[in-house]
């Protein structure tokens, strides 16, 4: 059927309505985003279906991810008049028995995460609560109050979780595609002025304000391109890669809307190729959208026609850069220009392009159908709306949340994630992937937008969120970043290409225990130099994560450099374990699991550690309960 | 390594490199890196003579070809084994310990970053983040993700491996 009004749009959502909030029978939703998936949930879902399959009244079905990754298997299982439950680790040998119990009305405590208080999107206040005439049971928290999500606002993860991401049908009823079948009816200028008005910021890193993009570009006469970049390369970030698999439509949505306003016939989606379930939900979702005659040529009944293609990468993580990834379109090498011209006036073909990141075009939709000002209500004064972070790295509730703007760094590390597991000293956050800085405890009531990120040398870049304890040396730390860089510098320019290598060597050297005087110095002037002559922003931005280092940590600098130590214990060459004969209860279980059998002694007496047979691999230290083992 | 002797036994399928080129991707040279990654799905690595065969089909210098399949970390110009392993040396992986992993992974297989062993059974590969930070250290095995890895699991995950 071709949708061509809103009333269209109504009867799918009619239609639907039951599918998602109130079933026949009872409706088993798992998780399946590719980290759900790694947890184990294809092999509950396979279970799940196999079992229940011949049974009536049970369906499975599949849902993207809901964020907390760490309790995966995520299952949500739902029925009408009863409560939603979701359930945590629910693994092949719990799903059956999960299912059975909330059939009897018996659930499981230990498994269950929640129970949904309301299962609407923020775009869904035009109906009731589903939920609102079911009585809560007892005992069991409110998904929504538990701490990872009582501080979250969902606005470009509004559906992520709560739909089957291969149903146009269940997006529709969510609000989908109204926002765009609205954007039909306004002129190309009052789009973007809303979107103006929102002041919505590229979410993929830079953070320029996407209306003004919008506006240049469509300025620009030619054959004007709509490029959404999927090349989410900072590694610790998958906010992308969740939207593309949890809500492919809302991406196709907002690249419609912003072809609208520009006035563009062609789109294209670049994804990375180690995201392979997002390019196939993709597949499915533009296949569909095209079904419904939502893409493709005469829209929606009207003049407007707009295709779209998806392009996959290939591996480098510099075709995040605008230039590289539309080079890389082309079918070429993504190299870098100069941007002397900017994109939106020529880019791919040489037309006008407009490139913007996938959580950029998922919050499009709710700001056309709540209103610029909606949105500019939320955040800070120079950064508005909400953003998605990775929260990951040393902290318990690993998992993607959505914040608004401002919240301060302790809020999400240590009320959302849960702290630091096993108590260990918190030591820093790192923001912005290899672009970005490294954050230190101290600064922990920093509010987090655009312009304080960068005033403490980091950047917000596309979201990811490392936490760091004791036992990460910020030395290797900035290392490791460079030795990344270093690989996937693409070589054109020599401030790039020369300067990370010597930058790169130093630090090796240091962290073999070989540094010397002088060294820090040289590294910041090295830095500088990197930052001013650098082609891109690969370049100008590599030095970040030492110089930040060195201003907040120079201390450990100088303790690898000077005193030949690693007092986080990660320079294999500049630290050795030993047992404290005080804390050891001689309990025995690092001696068990020494791949060497370098520990020795007696049960219930303080071990001894042979420091010859010693390969430094660390198991001991993360084995003993007592902090015994120490590092020296 | 056995490069030259698999080369040269390869014989290559015409008609299913034409469907790749002229039906998936029409011809098309925008497709180009796409349609490498099909031809290295089909034969598991890029031989050299369907890059010959796909420049004159495209009209893309070979040399350019050979720019592209070299830029993209995710293309071999040599075979490679009959299971991929990809470690994850992305920041999350790389802070709960991924080295470890890998340096376990080097000892065990005797290969390095892009070797395959010498009973063509495994290829190392490193990568930068696969997206599935909260299970790290992640390694993959062909399309199967391991999460939360520790070393003295890494015997029982291969010996799954053929």
């Amino acid at each position: 059927m071709k949708i061509t009004s809103i009333k269209d749009l109504d009867a799918i959502r009619q239609a639907s309505f039951s599918r998602l909030y109130a079933p026949n029978g009872v409706k088993v939703n798992v998780g399946m985003a590719s980290c759900g998936i790694a947890a184990g949930a294809q092999a509950s879902y396979n279970l799940a279906l196999k079992e229940f399959s011949t049974k009536s009244g049970v369906s499975i079905s599949q849902t993207g991810c809901i964020g907390f990754c760490e309790m995966e298997p995520l299952v949500e299982i739902v029925a009408q008049g009863k409560p939603r439950m979701m359930y945590h680790h629910l693994t092949e040998d719990k799903i059956v028995e999960a299912i059975n119990g909330y059939l009897a009305a018996d659930y499981h405590k230990k498994w269950i995460l929640g129970q949904m208080r309301d299962p609407r999107n923020l775009l869904e206040d035009d109906i009731a609560n589903p939920q609102a005439k079911v009585q809560p049971i007892e005992g069991f928290p409110f998904l929504e109050d538990i701490p990872f999500y009582a501080k979250q606002t969902k606005v470009a993860l509004r559906n992520c979780g709560y739909m089957d991401p291969d149903s146009i049908e269940e997006y529709i009823a969510r609000k989908g595609y109204y926002a765009f079948m609205q954007a039909l009816t306004m002129k190309p200028a009052d789009i973007i002025k809303t979107i103006k008005v929102s002041g919505l910021r590229g979410r993929g890193g830079g953070g320029f304000p996407t209306g003004i993009k919008w506006e240049t570009c469509a300025k620009h006469p030619g054959e004007r391109y709509i490029i959404c970049n999927a090349d989410e390369g900072d590694p610790g970030a998958y906010m992308d890669r969740s939207i593309l698999e949890g809500d492919p439509h809302s991406v196709l949505e907002g690249m419609l809307i912003a072809a609208l306003a520009i006035g563009a016939n062609y789109g294209f989606i670049y994804v990375r190729n180690e995201y392979p379930l997002a390019v196939k939900r993709l597949i499915t979702a533009i296949k569909d959208a095209e079904k419904a005659g939502l893409l493709g040529d005469n829209i929606a009944g009207t003049e407007f026609s707009f295709h779209i293609k998806i392009s996959r990468g290939a591996g480098a993580f510099v075709c995040g850069e605008s230039t590289a990834l539309m080079s890389s379109l082309e079918g070429k090498v993504g190299r870098p220009r100069a941007k002397y011209v900017h994109t939106v006036e020529k880019g791919l073909r040489d037309g006008p392009s407009n490139l913007n990141n996938v959580e950029t075009y998922a919050n499009v939709p709710p700001i056309i159908l709540k209103g610029g000002n909606w949105y500019a209500s939320m955040g800070t004064a120079n950064s508005k709306g909400t953003k998605v972070f990775s929260l990951v790295g040393k902290v318990i509730n690993t998992g993607l949340v959505e914040v608004p703007m401002g919240i301060n760094l302790k809020d999400i590390v240590f009320d959302i994630g849960g702290g630091i597991p096993r108590k260990k000293e918190f030591k820093a956050v790192q923001t912005g992937g290899p672009s970005g800085g490294c954050i230190p405890a101290r600064l922990m009531d920093l509010p987090v937008d655009y312009q304080k990120l960068a005033e403490v040398g980091s950047i917000m870049g596309s979201g990811g969120m490392i936490v760091m304890d004791r036992d990460t040396c910020m030395v290797d730390l900035a290392r490791y970043f460079l030795d990344f860089l270093k690989e996937e510098s693409c070589g054109q320019c020599n401030p790039c290409r020369e300067g990370i290598k010597q930058m790169l060597d130093i630090l090796t050297n240091i962290c073999q225990g070989n540094g010397k005087e002088g060294d820090i110095e040289l590294l910041e002037e090295l830095g500088v130099m990197i930052q001013r002559f650098s082609l891109c922003g690969l370049g100008t931005s590599a030095p970040n994560p030492v110089l930040t280092t060195i201003l907040y940590f120079r201390d450990e600098y100088e303790a690898h450099i000077r005193d030949k130590k690693c007092p986080a214990g990660v320079c294999k060459p500049l630290f050795h374990y030993e047992i404290d004969p005080e804390t050891c209860t001689g309990c025995h279980s690092c001696a068990k699991k020494c791949p060497q059998e370098a520990i020795t002694g007696d049960k219930k007496k303080p071990h001894q550690l042979d420091q010859t047979k010693c390969i430094k691999c660390g198991i001991c230290y993360d084995t003993c309960k007592f902090d015994a083992i120490v590092i020296r | 390594m056995n490069s030259s002797v698999s080369e040269a036994s390869l014989e290559l399928d015409y008609r299913e490199l034409d469907r790749i080129i002229e039906e998936d991707y029409q011809n098309d040279k925008e497709n180009l890196i796409m349609i490498l990654q099909a031809i290295q799905k089909t034969y598991n690595y890029l031989p050299k003579p369907a890059i010959s065969y796909l420049a004159v089909k495209i009209g893309v210098p070979v040399s350019q070809i050979y720019g592209v399949a070299t830029f993209y970390s995710t293309f071999s110009l040599e075979p490679r084994g009959r299971n991929i392993i990809s470690i994850c040396l992305g920041t999350a992986c790389h802070v709960r310990g991924g080295d470890r992993i890998h340096e376990t992974l080097v000892d065990q297989l005797q290969v390095h970053d892009g070797q395959t062993t010498s009973d063509n059974r495994f290829t190392l590969e490193s990568v930068r983040c696969i997206g599935c930070c909260s299970l790290g250290p992640v390694i993959k095995v062909n399309e199967d993700m391991h999460g939360h890895v520790k070393t003295d699991e890494i015997k029982t995950i291969l010996g799954r491996y053929e």
